[in-house]
């Protein structure tokens, strides 16, 4: 999937996290600023990108601003920013891509 | 195949917003019946989407430990109700509440949706319950024909603050512009072999208030009641769960007609009480509830 526009999904409240999406420099481009960044920075990092790949996005500026989410709030965020920047509301593929 | 969860007991459903990763996360440990995860009115309208992406990772991902999950959905009036059901689905929520309900053509459309989406995502057809809120006089009105518009609908709950609008009143606390409303449902549920589910109560600081509203529709048949917060749930099963005398009566009760009935006797006493026949599924019921509340082991 491209990311045709900027996007955000989230908040920053307490166990959620906050994720933008923006058009990138041909590669992932990826930062993070978290209450738990050392004992959790690197899975955060892991089940973004992984939710990245399985979108199928591999040109986008992602940040995210985490708050103590689970990874099932990690994922439900990035995905959310991602359909937003495509405009997608329905027929959304559960299941599949969104997994 | 009837679906074994249509009879469950639902004493207490505890509504969580969709959209608060904070309260989907863990609300199982507070051990309510039945969670409602709603998509409905707690979500902002900009946010549905974001809510549906949380309640299918929430529902594969979040063990909730045997408590039934509900999805209460979007009414069919919006734009939303559809995607609403294909993530249901998908997700595998146990029961869809549909919103606004008003006729037997209405639990219909969402029966075929929930059907199509059943096929699409490979869960078994008929795996997905549904239950109906009454939000309106006209729902009321058609509350029977509700009940028995599909195998998969269990039951029906009075939504109070849309019904309360509707009616061109307000909810005073006294539960007078309920009366007619629960009166109706309980009736027309119990008719077509459903259960009814009362409608939240809001004020926490008035827990007196609230365990008396519990009793009255308790005593009135209701099955159980929508609530708000995880400290409601004690005063519902309590309130709901027979008590000791309660249990070892209606143990009496089974026995002895069971007994009497094979020496052909119809009508007799216990404890000073005139018994018959009439008795035998209520105290069955008290017995099945005390069970499933984990306060009889007994084997009838």
């Amino acid at each position: 999937m491209d990311i045709k526009k900027s996007a955000i999904a989230g908040t920053l409240e307490s166990s959620d996290a906050q994720v933008t999406v923006e058009p990138g420099n041909g590669k992932i481009d990826f930062s993070l600023d978290s209450t738990v960044i050392h004992q959790f920075g690197n899975q955060i990092r892991a089940t973004v990108l992984e939710t990245l790949k399985r979108l199928g996005v591999s040109n986008v500026k992602i940040t995210v601003v985490d708050r103590g989410a689970l990874d099932c709030t990690l994922k439900a965020r990035v995905e959310c920013a991602v359909f937003r920047a495509n405009d997608q509301t329905e027929n959304l593929p559960w299941g599949g891509a969104i997994k | 195949m009837r679906n074994p969860n249509l009879k469950r007991l639902r004493r207490t459903m505890m509504f969580l917003n969709c959209q608060k990763p904070n309260l989907i996360k863990d609300p199982y440990i507070y051990k309510p019946d039945s969670i409602m995860l709603d998509l409905e009115d707690a979500v902002a309208e900009n946010q549905k989407d974001a809510a549906r992406y949380s309640l299918y990772h929430a529902l594969k991902e979040i063990d909730y430990h045997g408590v039934e999950r509900v999805v209460r959905i979007n009414g069919l009036a919006t734009p939303h109700w559809q995607e609403d059901v294909r993530v249901c689905v998908a997700g595998g929520a146990d029961v869809i509440r549909i919103s606004k309900t008003e006729t037997a053509e209405d639990v219909h459309r969402v029966e075929a949706a929930v059907e199509a989406a059943e096929k699409e995502f490979e869960v078994p057809v008929g795996r997905t319950l549904l239950m109906a809120a009454l939000e309106s006089a006209k729902g009321v009105m058609n509350a029977y024909e509700i009940c028995n518009s599909s195998e998969r609908l269990f039951g029906i709950a009075l939504s109070g603050g849309d019904y309360s609008k509707d009616l061109q009143t307000v909810i005073t606390g006294t539960g007078v512009e309920f009366a007619g409303a629960r009166q109706s449902m309980i009736v027309a549920a119990r008719a077509a072999g459903k259960q009814c589910f009362d409608t939240v109560f809001t004020n926490l600081d008035d827990m007196e208030g609230f365990a008396k509203e519990v009793l009255m529709i308790k005593q009135m048949g209701f099955d159980g009641k929508s609530i708000i917060n995880p400290r409601q749930i004690e005063t519902v099963h309590r309130i709901f769960t027979p008590s000791e005398k309660e249990i070892i009566f209606a143990e009496k009760v089974v026995r002895e007609i069971d007994e009497k009935r094979a020496k052909g006797i119809g009508v007799f006493t216990v404890d000073g009480k005139m018994i018959d026949i009439a008795f035998y599924d209520g105290s069955k019921r008290t017995l099945s509830l005390a069970k499933a509340a984990g306060v009889y082991e007994g084997e009838l």
